[in-house]
């Protein structure tokens, strides 16, 4: 309609106000009841809980960068719970249970899609592993059962079943493995937080945490010095050097982790398909790109370049899993920096300090814990100190006592 | 193509490396405590700057030491390792452990 376009695009009501799904910037305030360093997706998924659930909304989260422009949006957007120890299924599959409602939530759509996930084995070893894996996750109430290579040609019809002449045994068939789109969760959280009355200070980086007898006051930024009454820390792949700055060490190493995506086709993909002897999984967005990632590489680096032998050992492995990959031409790649525990599960918590909290140690499977990790993390904030159930076997001090939680269902590579 | 300098074999392929962990110095095994000998397992040094590591240079299982910066991956320095450990290290058992 020409004349209607053109009567709108005359009157006064034109361009109209959209409504912002952030607020502006504004100036710091002096003084916050919660200050939250890093505004990924676990940093502003604990102020939106803080604000929700208990009424804290004197929280301000400061990011150095931009709102989930780390590792928020830096993983591969694999939502699972098929993880070994009850610990750790437990903690996930309560992530999966509030990622499942969370657009719902947030009337923002975060693109969750439970397609399932599917890991392959290729060894004896493995298959018993995966067959301990299932019954775990089933006793805690996760969707989880080993299938044959006939149920797995079924379900991934293009999937090459020997690879790299390693004849897939047997599959560990999640059927609550999702995946979502990772900058929108962030935003979700991001809205539902700020609406509430939490504030996001963008490009605001913390340069040192002020400790003053055994208790954190406050921190400095590059904007000026801002008064805590509690400080948490949620900043992925520095995690240590953050720590440091509040006097304490941690028990991890940086190492990156690097990932890439095609360019979109149309979709042939349903389930998430990783390879435990392959160290790789392959998984198609809603866009119809193809996501390739795998392990970490082989030496720590506080960098998040892309290195070569890496990136052809990926791509190795994917064309032998879907050998008409290789027809594909690469969209772009990139790199994360994972913080590293040596039992790969997270460090959650209390510090050394006493108002001081930890959220780190996230390594490579920090996302699909997003919800549940905000969740707990402002419990903690609200009780003044008392670790929830569900997140005291993260502990910091497990370490001391030689308590660590084994979880070797934590990588793609899974043992 | 990463090149690292191999003190035995001379600038090789990285891949041909394997990473070793860094280098610390080990507690007295029979005097330590629990929680210093945690220490010595799981912490190590993790800010950003030049760290000392061991690697090894697979093919020809020689192990050495380098200095490399872990942000920049410049490798400052590699060396054969009796530049550091000028003694041989003998273990005893203890007797709570014989």
């Amino acid at each position: 309609m020409p004349f209607g376009l053109l009567k709108y695009g005359l009157s006064d009501n034109y361009p109209f106000e959209i409504e912002a799904d952030l607020p502006a910037p504004c100036e710091l305030k002096p003084r916050y009841d919660v200050v939250i360093i890093g505004g990924g997706g676990h940093g502003v998924a604990t102020a939106y809980y803080l604000a929700k659930y208990h009424g804290i909304t004197n929280v301000a989260v400061l990011e150095k960068g931009y709102l989930g422009g780390g590792n928020t949006a830096r993983n591969t957007a694999v939502i699972r719970s098929n993880y070994l120890t009850p610990e750790g299924v437990k903690f996930y599959s309560a992530s999966v249970k509030l990622y499942e409602d969370l657009s719902n939530e947030f009337d923002f759509n975060i693109m969750y899609s439970q397609r399932g996930q599917l890991t392959l084995a290729h060894t004896d070893a493995t298959v018993r592993a995966f067959r301990q894996r299932a019954e775990v996750n089933k006793h805690f109430g996760g969707r989880t059962e080993l299938i044959d290579p006939c149920d797995i040609a079924e379900l991934v019809p293009t999937l090459n079943l020997n690879p790299a002449n390693l004849p897939v045994l047997a599959g560990l068939w999640h059927k609550d493995g999702a995946t979502a789109r990772h900058d929108a969760v962030a935003w979700g959280y991001a809205k539902g937080a700020t609406q509430r009355g939490a504030e996001l200070h963008q490009l605001t980086e913390v340069t040192d945490v002020v400790v003053s007898k055994g208790r954190v006051t406050g921190v400095k930024t590059t904007r000026g010095n801002v008064e805590a009454g509690v400080v948490i820390q949620a900043v992925a792949g520095h995690s240590a050097p953050m720590a440091r700055k509040a006097g304490f060490e941690l028990p991890l190493v940086a190492y990156p982790l690097q990932a890439m995506v095609t360019l979109p086709v149309k979709p042939f993909l349903n389930p998430l398909v990783s390879s435990s002897a392959l160290h790789c999984y392959v998984q198609q967005t809603s866009r119809g790109e193809i996501v390739i990632g795998g392990g970490s590489d082989p030496y720590p680096l506080y960098n998040s370049r892309a290195s070569l032998p890496l990136k052809e050992s990926l791509i190795s492995s994917a064309v032998e899993m879907f050998p008409f990959l290789s027809e594909m031409r690469l969209l772009r790649q990139w790199a994360g920096i994972t913080d590293m525990t040596t039992d790969y599960s997270p460090i959650m918590g209390l510090s050394p300090i006493k108002n001081y909290y930890i959220d780190a140690g996230w390594g490579t499977w920090g996302f699909k814990a997003t919800p549940i990790c905000g969740k707990t993390m402002a419990e903690l904030v609200a009780s003044g100190g008392k670790v929830p159930e569900l997140i005291q076997p993260f502990e910091l001090a497990r370490f001391d006592r030689f308590k660590q939680v084994n979880e070797m269902g934590a990588t793609a590579a899974s043992h | 193509m990463k090149i690292m300098n191999c003190p035995l074999n001379g600038p090789r392929n990285i891949s041909e490396f394997v990473y070793g962990g860094q280098v610390k110095a080990m507690p007295d095994v029979n005097s330590v405590s629990d929680e210093a000998w945690a220490n010595y397992v799981f912490y190590e040094q993790n800010d950003i700057g030049i760290v000392l590591e061991w690697w090894l240079h697979s093919p020809s299982s020689y192990w050495f030491i380098a200095e490399r910066h872990n942000a920049s991956d410049e490798i400052i320095r590699t060396y054969p390792a009796d530049e550091l450990f000028k003694e041989r290290i003998d273990f005893t058992a203890s007797e709570a452990d014989a």
